[in-house]
């Protein structure tokens, strides 16, 4: 999958093709200001605060998206089904903020983490932010994630860091149950009726353009391969693929044609305009009253 | 039988149970407490063998496998316990209760270390906290976690608590709590809560 064709499908926001392409433009990637580390024991705290913080953030971001659903969910069944999935997600969001917290070492707690800091400084996968939509897009978005996050969780359940392999070990047994269920629903769907075929079809067009970012690698992301706390990203494209693959091809559904992509989120912060408002929504509360306490 | 022929409802299951499912929320730990004595592990492990799973009250802690080590020290006890899923939102109740309970029989310090490694699984339920799950209408899991069918996603054949027969469907995959899934009875025609396998 190239990430350099950035063709929206028609009546796609017009700011995602300038967005898409090259890692970080003049000025957008401020982190690179950030002064020269004074050993490396200091640069490979960095790094790894930064590698934590976006386990966390993907997995909290994408938390609050499926907790939307509580109470409106089509059936009852699902709308347990996901705030279940979400329940699973904040717990692993969780353990890595406490986790990222400590690494860091200036007193931040995992509520700090998920309330105080601005859109830009989150470093969730831009897929795990896009609106619910309907129940398919949804399911798409949670599949394409779950086929992913299961892979990369078998690889950190190997990570040469112990506290982040015991959290993937537990957290593997979670993300196999939810990727079971997501792809029942691509299945069905696909093999389903017209309706909810033209409805699955439509979510995977709009949302395969942000998987590219499953696989694309940066400096911090090799610093953390090199050492072997977390897995080449790149290699796991493959399987990836034909897991997916092979779902759709028992939902009876073609690859999207969508040849756009785009990339920033998770390494720069450099998110889609949705992640504003969730963040608004999320840490209002915390802002007006700091401290707050239930 | 067909499925209009009436079928007598099973009792609730929860007026077949004995009293002493109730034990953890109230009489056995008033005991623990005022019973004078000294301060053992083989002490706080009674304490905590009333300390029950919030989320199903018929199953005390050490029955679901997450006490993980008690250490005691002068008056002093640590308690190791896995989480049963990495957001169950009862852990922190679990934790709570665990100390309330320690600190009453008479430990000056109670401390409650979670652990992650090795990670808790369906497996760690013992045979008691099958037993008991059962006999909450809980239908305990069905194999191993380590089985096939759990990593190809085939249904494990899993058996009514209300009524014992195999004729049963899976309705849901996720129930009122993250340890759950929804089930139905072919037979008796009752929903049943089964308890995960992971
Ligand atoms: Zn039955």
């Amino acid at each position: 999958m190239a990430c350099s064709i950035p063709l929206p499908p028609p009546g796609h926001p017009r700011k995602y093709p300038e967005m898409g392409g090259r890692e970080g433009g003049e000025g957008w990637n401020r982190r690179q200001k950030k002064a020269t580390p004074m050993n490396a024991s200091a640069d490979h705290n960095d790094a790894l605060f930064r590698y934590l913080l976006r386990l966390g953030d993907t997995s909290h971001i994408l938390c609050h998206r499926l907790g939307e659903w509580c109470g409106h969910g089509p059936i009852m069944e699902e709308d347990i089904a996901l705030t279940n999935v979400a329940l699973d997600l904040i717990g692993q969001a969780r353990l890595f903020y406490q986790y990222a917290g400590e690494v860091e070492g200036k007193g931040r707690t995992e509520d700090d983490l998920a309330f105080l800091r601005p859109e830009r400084d989150f470093n969730n996968l831009l897929l795990v932010e896009q609106p619910n939509g309907d129940y398919a897009k949804t399911m798409a978005r949670q599949f394409l994630f779950d086929a992913w996050n299961l892979l990369l969780f078998r690889a950190l359940e190997r990570s040469t860091d112990a506290r982040i392999a015991e959290i993937a070990a537990k957290a593997v047994k979670e993300i196999t149950y939810h990727r079971r269920h997501s792809s029942g629903w691509v299945i069905r769907m696909g093999d389903g009726t017209e309706e909810s075929r033209t409805r699955i079809v439509a979510a995977f067009e709009q949302l395969m353009g942000f998987t590219a970012e499953f696989f694309h690698m940066d400096d911090v992301d090799r610093q953390m391969a090199e050492v072997g706390i977390g897995p080449d990203l790149e290699s796991l494209r493959d399987p990836w693929m034909a897991d997916v693959e092979a779902v759709l091809a028992e939902a009876t559904l073609d690859w999207p044609t969508a040849t756009w992509s785009v990339l920033g989120g998770r390494h720069e912060g450099r998110h889609t305009e949705h992640l504003g408002y969730l963040l608004a929504e999320m840490q209002s509360t915390q802002r007006q009253f700091p401290g707050l306490n239930w | 039988m067909s499925p209009r022929t009436p079928v007598p409802r099973p009792k609730p299951s929860g007026a077949a149970l004995p009293d002493e499912i109730f034990a953890g929320f109230a009489g056995a730990p008033m005991q623990a407490r005022n019973a004078p004595g000294p301060l053992t592990e083989e002490r706080a492990r009674a304490v905590l063998a009333t300390v029950p799973d919030p989320e199903i009250p018929s199953v005390m802690l050490p029955d679901l496998g997450v006490i993980r080590g008690v250490e005691v020290t002068g008056d002093a006890v640590t308690v190791r316990m896995s989480p049963t899923y990495t957001g169950c939102p009862a852990t922190d109740l679990m934790q709570m209760m665990i100390r309330e309970q320690l600190t009453a029989t008479g430990f000056a310090s109670v401390t409650v270390d979670l652990v992650l490694s090795p990670p808790w699984s369906s497996d760690d339920i013992t045979a008691e906290g099958r037993r008991k799950m059962a006999a909450a209408g809980i239908a305990p899991p069905a194999h191993r976690a380590t089985d096939k069918r759990h990593l190809t996603g085939t249904l494990p054949d899993v058996a009514c608590p209300h009524c014992g027969s195999a004729d049963t469907v899976m309705t849901s995959a996720f129930g009122a709590t993250a340890c759950k899934a929804l089930w139905r009875c072919n037979a008796c025609q009752e929903p049943f809560d089964y308890f995960k396998c992971i």
